[in-house]
């Protein structure tokens, strides 16, 4: 009667470590959270300041929504790393629309979003019919999106009052409406209901399921009977148009168009949708966990920023977080 | 030779192995025999060093060795060659690079160049020990499957092997590839090494084996001279029950045509095929491996790159370009690769069951009914005996048979008209095999038209009521099953005329 004992022994040892693990894994990044909050607000008391939260919430919303795209993409196993370009032809089209062509906000958002809506298209033929690699196409198309920008603004900023190529002085001016949108709360409003509405959206639609389930086999899915190509194209337009929903908020945010305004958001956005990963355990690219993945960087950012530490030592620290977490995801797979 | 003692492992959970002694003699083939789950596979993964924590004892010509990791067997001359050959190739590497893998890698010493004429003259002298016609300069890639096993046998006896696994090499093989298999297996033995052959297919190891085991539930519970048994005693070990009858009773009356096709081609290798099946009828695809019977599963169900030809579901003319398309008209595909085109290992068995059909399970503006799905997920469980601790369970934590299962219950949740079945009981073990066949009837005799691919021939002499030969893309004869037998099915195949 000693083996069986000796074996439930054997079993606790073997089991343990796992167990451990799967805990770290599902609330790994919630609890660094807190014990990020922890040690800011020890170090810097203004920390937990009700307005220093509310500015740690509008400094993430542009990543948040344009990290959502990404998740989007990542979801039927792509991977769209076009969004930061297309954020800033968004931006750029927007302020251009309002400045130089004096148009009204409706005409300005749409124009933006039928951009948006090409830039998709573009990416998902590239991807559904010549079957280049995801992220090969979205590689070259950042690089074609990110021109245009710049061609289209000519290398110059975009802003109310600015100097025309024929010396007079630009004339419109953006809509007080559309300003507000990158102003507390409406900049955290967008935000929340961009991340409520994906969320439900991959969770409770069958149409989430179906781009899960296409990122999980592809073969199966095809021969399931899912239309793979229509959700592919689907996927990359959703994540188009999220990225120019977020080069829309940039642009009321900072009211005018930088080259490359969108391009630094791109890595953020890619790195809160992969620490999103494994938010409680999903394994999978979600919403909800992108959008702690976004809170995330922006605690850290604001709190290294308070705790005096340097600019551009920043990414070193960034760049660690989502290594910890890419570590965790794929340890996990194995 | 080799003695493994008493050998137990546990992984969280169960117990994989209890109290497991094998015994391999020099020279001798040893069968391995077990339904999925049974433990075969686990038994020899510590025999080859894939695992750690096992308890027991393995001795080497009575000297206790330790065998922790895989270098540890390799030293002792332990192989093996695992069921999926392309995992262990390198496909852009020649012939010559892959066999002599090993030594490039761990032989080379000090040395930093490689000496590319030794390599393939090496590789060459093995392969002509083992009397196989392979160039050694030629790219892995365009290799067969049987090929690549040789490359693979070739490898592990390259490096002073005493001792090789063979883990359900004829699976994938043709019937001379099977036989040119087992010329190299008696070749090894006269050498004296030791073979142990995994395999679902009782002849075979009737025909090429001295000493058989069969394992049930991690726990070894035959070991005979193959002589002294017979192939209905090792299944009812396996089984743990006499073994009932094979194959289900089958009710002949059929009704109208359910499906028609005339003139399918591909434009590769189908060409102008007609055929037709009965509600109620199961219409078997015979034929060896790489006939075309695969390609003809794939072209009705708009598989293919261009499909033309004329498909009548119920007599009404259908346009079937994709899979899409054929799901939507009627037609469900439970392909060969089930793992690989059936499942998403990474999502729970519900929603796996439900993925082909989730128009059922949602409602007003695509939002899913969980409840429902959830419901029909259970119901489907039973109803096909899948063994899983609950619905949410990921498909990758289920066993072999039983993922198999999960796919056919999500072809079933489709309520289709028209069933093709290609290979349903490739690396099935018996057991399972009755409940799909029992499953495929009950389709059958619920008055859908079903299609029965296969190479195993028994099966579709058990399971179809007519059955079209194909040989290189083509129907060369249609008979009724009752009317003709094995031997007349291969005389066919084979491309008799």
């Amino acid at each position: 009667m000693t083996k069986p004992e000796a074996s439930t022994v054997e079993k606790q040892l073997v089991k343990k470590p796992f167990k451990l693990f799967d805990f770290f894994y599902k609330y790994g990044t919630i609890l660094t959270i807190a014990l990020l909050i922890l040690i800011f607000t020890w170090a810097n008391p203004a920390f937990i300041d009700g307005n220093n939260l509310i500015n740690i919430l509008r400094s993430i919303s542009i990543v948040t929504i344009i990290a959502i795209g990404v998740t989007i993409s990542l979801s039927v196993n792509g991977f769209d790393l076009s969004v930061g370009s297309t954020a800033s032809v968004a931006n750029a089209v927007v302020i251009s629309m309002f400045v130089w062509y004096s148009q009204n906000m409706f005409v300005a958002i749409l124009v933006v979003l039928a951009a948006a809506i090409l830039i998709g298209l573009i990416n998902s033929l590239l991807i559904v019919k010549l079957r280049i690699p995801d992220m090969l196409t979205t590689l070259a198309t950042m690089f074609i999106i990110q021109g245009i920008a710049l061609t289209y603004t000519k290398g110059a900023t975009v802003s109310e009052n600015m100097v025309m190529p024929d010396g007079s002085y630009a004339t419109g001016v953006i809509s007080p409406l559309f300003v507000k949108m990158g102003q507390v709360p409406w900049i955290i409003v967008v935000m929340l209901v961009v991340v409520i509405v994906v969320h439900i959206f991959l969770t409770y639609t069958k149409h989430g399921r179906y781009m899960y389930i296409i990122g999980g086999n592809k073969e199966a899915a095809r021969l399931s009977g899912i239309p793979v190509n229509k959700y592919k194209t689907i996927a990359y337009l959703l994540s188009a148009v999220l990225a120019a929903i977020g080069g829309m908020v940039l642009a009321s945010r900072v009211m005018t168009a930088e080259i490359n305004a969108g391009s630094p958001y791109l890595m953020d956005a890619v790195a809160a949708a992969f620490i999103g990963f494994s938010v409680l355990g999903a394994g999978k690219p979600n919403a909800f966990g992108t959008f702690v993945g976004a809170i995330l960087i922006g605690i850290l950012s604001n709190g290294l920023v308070m705790m005096s530490v340097p600019y551009y030592a920043m990414d070193i620290v960034k760049g660690a977080v989502l290594a910890f977490a890419l570590g965790l995801t794929y340890y996990k797979q194995k | 030779m080799i003695q493994m003692n008493n050998i137990s492992i546990h992984f969280p959970g169960v117990a994989a192995l209890k109290n497991v002694s094998f015994l391999v003699e020099e020279g001798k083939a040893h069968a391995l025999i077990g339904a999925n789950g049974a433990g075969k596979s686990t038994l020899m993964k510590v025999l080859s060093g894939a695992y750690d924590h096992y308890s027991g004892e393995i001795y080497l010509h009575g000297e206790k060795v330790t065998i922790r990791t895989p270098k540890d067997a390799k030293q002792l001359g332990i192989q093996m060659v695992y069921q999926e050959v392309d995992t262990a190739l390198i496909p852009s590497l020649s012939v010559g690079e892959n066999i002599m893998l090993e030594s490039m890698v761990h032989g080379m010493g000090k040395k930093q160049f490689i000496h590319w004429k030794s390599i393939h003259e090496k590789a060459a002298e093995i392969l002509a020990s083992l009397h196989v016609n392979i160039p050694t300069t030629k790219s892995i890639s365009e290799l067969t499957l049987a090929q690549k096993q040789m490359v693979l046998i070739a490898r592990a006896v390259s490096d002073s092997c005493k001792c090789l696994i063979l883990d359900e090499p004829t699976a994938p093989l043709s019937q001379t590839e099977t036989e040119e298999l087992f010329r190299l297996i008696g070749l090894l033995k006269k050498q004296g090494v030791a073979i142990i052959f995994i395999s679902h297919r009782l002849p075979e190891l009737f025909e090429i084996c001295e000493e058989i085991m069969v394992m049930r539930n991690g726990e070894s519970v035959m070991s005979e001279k193959v002589s002294e048994t017979s192939p209905n005693q090792v299944v009812e070990k396996m089984l743990g029950k006499p073994l009932a009858d094979q194959y289900p009773e089958r009710s002949s009356s059929h009704g109208e045509h359910i499906l028609e096709v005339k003139g399918l081609s591909d434009g590769n290798m189908i060409d102008h095929l007609d055929l037709h099946v009965k509600r109620g009828e199961i219409l078997g695809l015979a034929g060896l491996v790489g006939a075309g019977k695969t390609e003809i599963c794939k072209a009705l169900f708009g598989e293919a790159d261009t499909v033309s030809g004329e498909i009548f579901i119920n007599g009404k003319k259908v346009k079937i370009s994709s899979p899409y398309d054929a799901v939507r008209q009627g037609i469900v595909l439970i392909p060969e690769e089930r793992r690989k085109e059936g499942l998403v290992v990474t999502e729970s068995v519900s929603s796996n069951l439900s993925m082909s059909n989730l128009k059922k399970f949602s409602q007003m503006g695509g939002f899913l009914n969980f409840k429902h799905e959830k419901r029909e997920a259970e119901r489907m469980i039973e109803q096909l005996a899948i063994k899983t601790p609950s619905s949410e369970t990921k498909v990758a934590n289920l066993s072999g048979g039983n993922q198999q299962k999960v796919v056919i219950g999500k072809c079933i949740e489709t309520d289709a008209d028209i069933y093709i079945f290609d290979e349903p009981t490739k690396g099935v073990d018996v057991g399972a095999k009755r409940e799909i066949f029992d499953l495929i009837t009950a389709l059958a005799d619920q008055g859908k038209g079903v299609i029965y691919a296969s190479s195993e021939l028994t099966d579709i002499l058990g399971m179809t009521d007519r059955l079209c030969v194909i040989y290189d893309g083509e129907i060369v004869k249609e008979m009724e099953t009752k009317t003709t037998n094995e031997a007349e099915i291969l005389f066919y195949s084979t491309g008799g005329k």
